[in-house]
């Protein structure tokens, strides 16, 4: 009797996760409707323009420069983040004396639960001035919110993949020793390998965070509707255009932004199924 | 006799801890013979073991004191604990390898694992690393059941397999002494009879010493004996003598079993 009633509340918990899915997309879809059928998908995420009509009726818009936006702060964080937190897993893991490997530790989780507005001020009034005397352009742009979005993950990814960097067996370590192994090769040929599926999960959690970052990027990307000649130009991310938008859109642009969220969704959805599959296939 | 290694007044001290956990020993290590280290728990059979190939530098703070000679084969010696830089401990533990409690096949291929420490070594040559993939694979009497699947992952293998794998990995590099942690530990009795079969026929080619719980295992597969208690060598002498006649009284207690 309970066991059944415990595997019925276990299984329609596990249902309800695909339910929630399902729903979150039926909804962006129904709402997106009016804004699919004005623009369709083609025309939609390769116009740049995004303008209300007459007495807020109508209007002109298109999805690629905050797709863009999105896109290229994702990456820029990315390309920042990966090496430096691997690095300090390794450090952590690997090449840390016993006495700092708790307080950095500590250190690196306490960052990780920064909120991420804060990052935002430190880079709209600290980090994106320096960005802008290093590299010239403007101090909100498309460089600082990809770096502030990398800096933002860095912990996060750090601190995960360290987990699961420890998990890896010290005898399977001892053996590549045993074999003349340096220290960077055990990383290299034995600890990545082990430990691949955790530090991908971190990277893939890392990615999914910075793709939908909103309060952070909104501070620092610089919010104009406007195509980014070069990095150190603003321009927006699809969050931030939902975010700055919401409150005085019209019927037809209200639409196109749950189009433009329905187009996040599936970038998200897309950019993680492709992770998984490249990078995970081959493990049992 | 040919001596392979020979540890002399040799103390080791675990970072942090205040007292050795060996204490003074002097032992000899003859080539092309078994050596067994036996004793109870925490008698330091494993400590010592791991001192012949200095794995516990990879953890920092241990501490070494005495002589750890290492015989090359023209009859020169080294004193390993001399040994400080990274590529002089990776050409000792090339010359002294070792076999752990457990299996640790590497996530990769079968050819791949016994590959792995030639290419480490510097070998390139793709011909030359078939030729010794092939044959440590024979030496190891694994050959005949993995020709067939050299590219598939080791992790696919039973536990006796992968030891025989691990044994394989060790032996193409053709090191010159061979240490076996307790390696059946975690092994069923016929993958057991495997590898001790293997020890035996092993020291044609290489030194062998051996840490078992096991004191069947020891008296089957070993030359020599060491008996060990709480850091210290009780006696070390030939596996017969220490099993039928041994001169101190704590061995005799330790083999029929009234302690340990």
């Amino acid at each position: 009797m309970f066991n059944r009633l415990f595997r019925l509340s276990s299984y329609s918990a596990a249902t309800l996760v695909l339910v929630i899915l399902a729903a979150i997309f039926g909804v962006l879809y129904y709402y997106a409707r009016d804004a699919i059928h004005d623009f369709g998908f083609w025309h939609f995420i390769t116009t740049s323009t995004w303008e209300v009509g007459e007495d807020d009726e109508g209007g002109v818009f298109g999805g690629l420069i905050p797709i863009l936006g999105t896109l290229f702060s994702t990456g820029i964080a990315m390309l920042f983040a990966v090496p430096i937190a691997m690095g300090i897993a390794v450090f952590l893991t690997e090449i840390s004396p016993e006495k700092l490997k708790a307080p950095v530790g500590i250190a690196i989780e306490l960052l990780a639960a920064i909120p991420s507005i804060i990052y935002g001020m430190w880079g709209l009034f600290y980090f994106g001035p320096i960005l802008q005397k290093l590299f010239g352009g403007q101090s909100n742009s498309l460089l600082t919110a990809g770096l502030v979005l990398g800096i933002m993950v860095i912990p996060f990814m750090a601190a995960i993949s360290r987990d699961a960097i420890n998990t890896t067996p010290s005898v399977l370590k001892e053996s590549a020793y045993a074999m003349g192994a340096t220290r960077f090769e055990v990383v290299k040929d034995v600890i990545f390998p082990y430990a691949k599926r955790g530090i991908i999960g971190s990277m893939i959690l890392s990615l999914g965070r910075a793709l939908g970052e909103t309060m952070a990027v909104a501070f620092v990307i610089g919010g104009v509707f406007r195509f980014p000649h070069s990095l150190t130009q603003p321009t927006i991310s699809i969050p931030v255009l939902l975010a700055n938008n919401f409150a005085e859109a019209g019927d037809l642009e209200l639409s196109a932004m749950f189009y433009m969220a329905l187009i996040l969704f599936g970038i998200s959805f897309i950019t993680i199924t492709i992770a998984k599959f490249f990078f995970l296939k081959d493990q049992k | 006799m040919n001596l392979a290694m020979d540890t002399k007044e040799f103390y080791f001290t675990y970072a942090g801890a205040e007292a050795p956990t060996l204490k003074g020993i002097d032992m000899p290590i003859y080539a092309n013979k078994v050596t067994a280290l036996i004793g109870p728990s925490g008698c330091g059979k494993s400590t010592l073991l791991r001192s012949w190939n200095r794995i516990h530098d990879v953890y920092p703070g241990n501490k070494y004191e005495g002589e750890i000679l290492l015989y090359h084969e023209n009859g020169n010696e080294e004193n390993i604990l001399d040994y400080s830089k990274e590529d002089e401990l990776i050409r000792l533990r090339q010359r002294v390898g070792m076999i752990f409690q457990k299996p640790t096949p590497f996530p990769m291929s079968i050819y791949d694992n016994i590959a792995y420490g030639l290419r480490l070594a510097g070998i390139k040559n793709r011909s030359e690393l078939d030729g010794r993939v092939e044959q440590a694979l024979k030496g190891s009497a694994i050959w005949n059941e993995v020709k067939d699947r050299l590219k598939q992952s080791a992790m696919g293998l039973s536990g006796g397999q992968q030891q025989r794998l691990c044994i394989a990995r060790a032996v193409a590099l053709k090191p010159q002494v061979l240490l076996f942690d307790e390696p059946t530990s975690a092994l069923d009795p016929i993958s057991t009879g495997a590898i001790e079969e293997l020890v035996t026929e092993l020291k044609e080619e290489v030194t062998v010493a051996i840490v078992t719980h096991n004191m069947q295992q020891a008296s089957r597969v070993s030359d020599y004996t060491a008996f060990m208690y709480l850091g210290d060598l009780i006696e070390f002498d030939k596996t017969e003598k220490i099993f039928v006649n041994p001169k101190e009284k704590l061995t005799e207690e330790y083999i029929t079993g009234r302690f340990g």
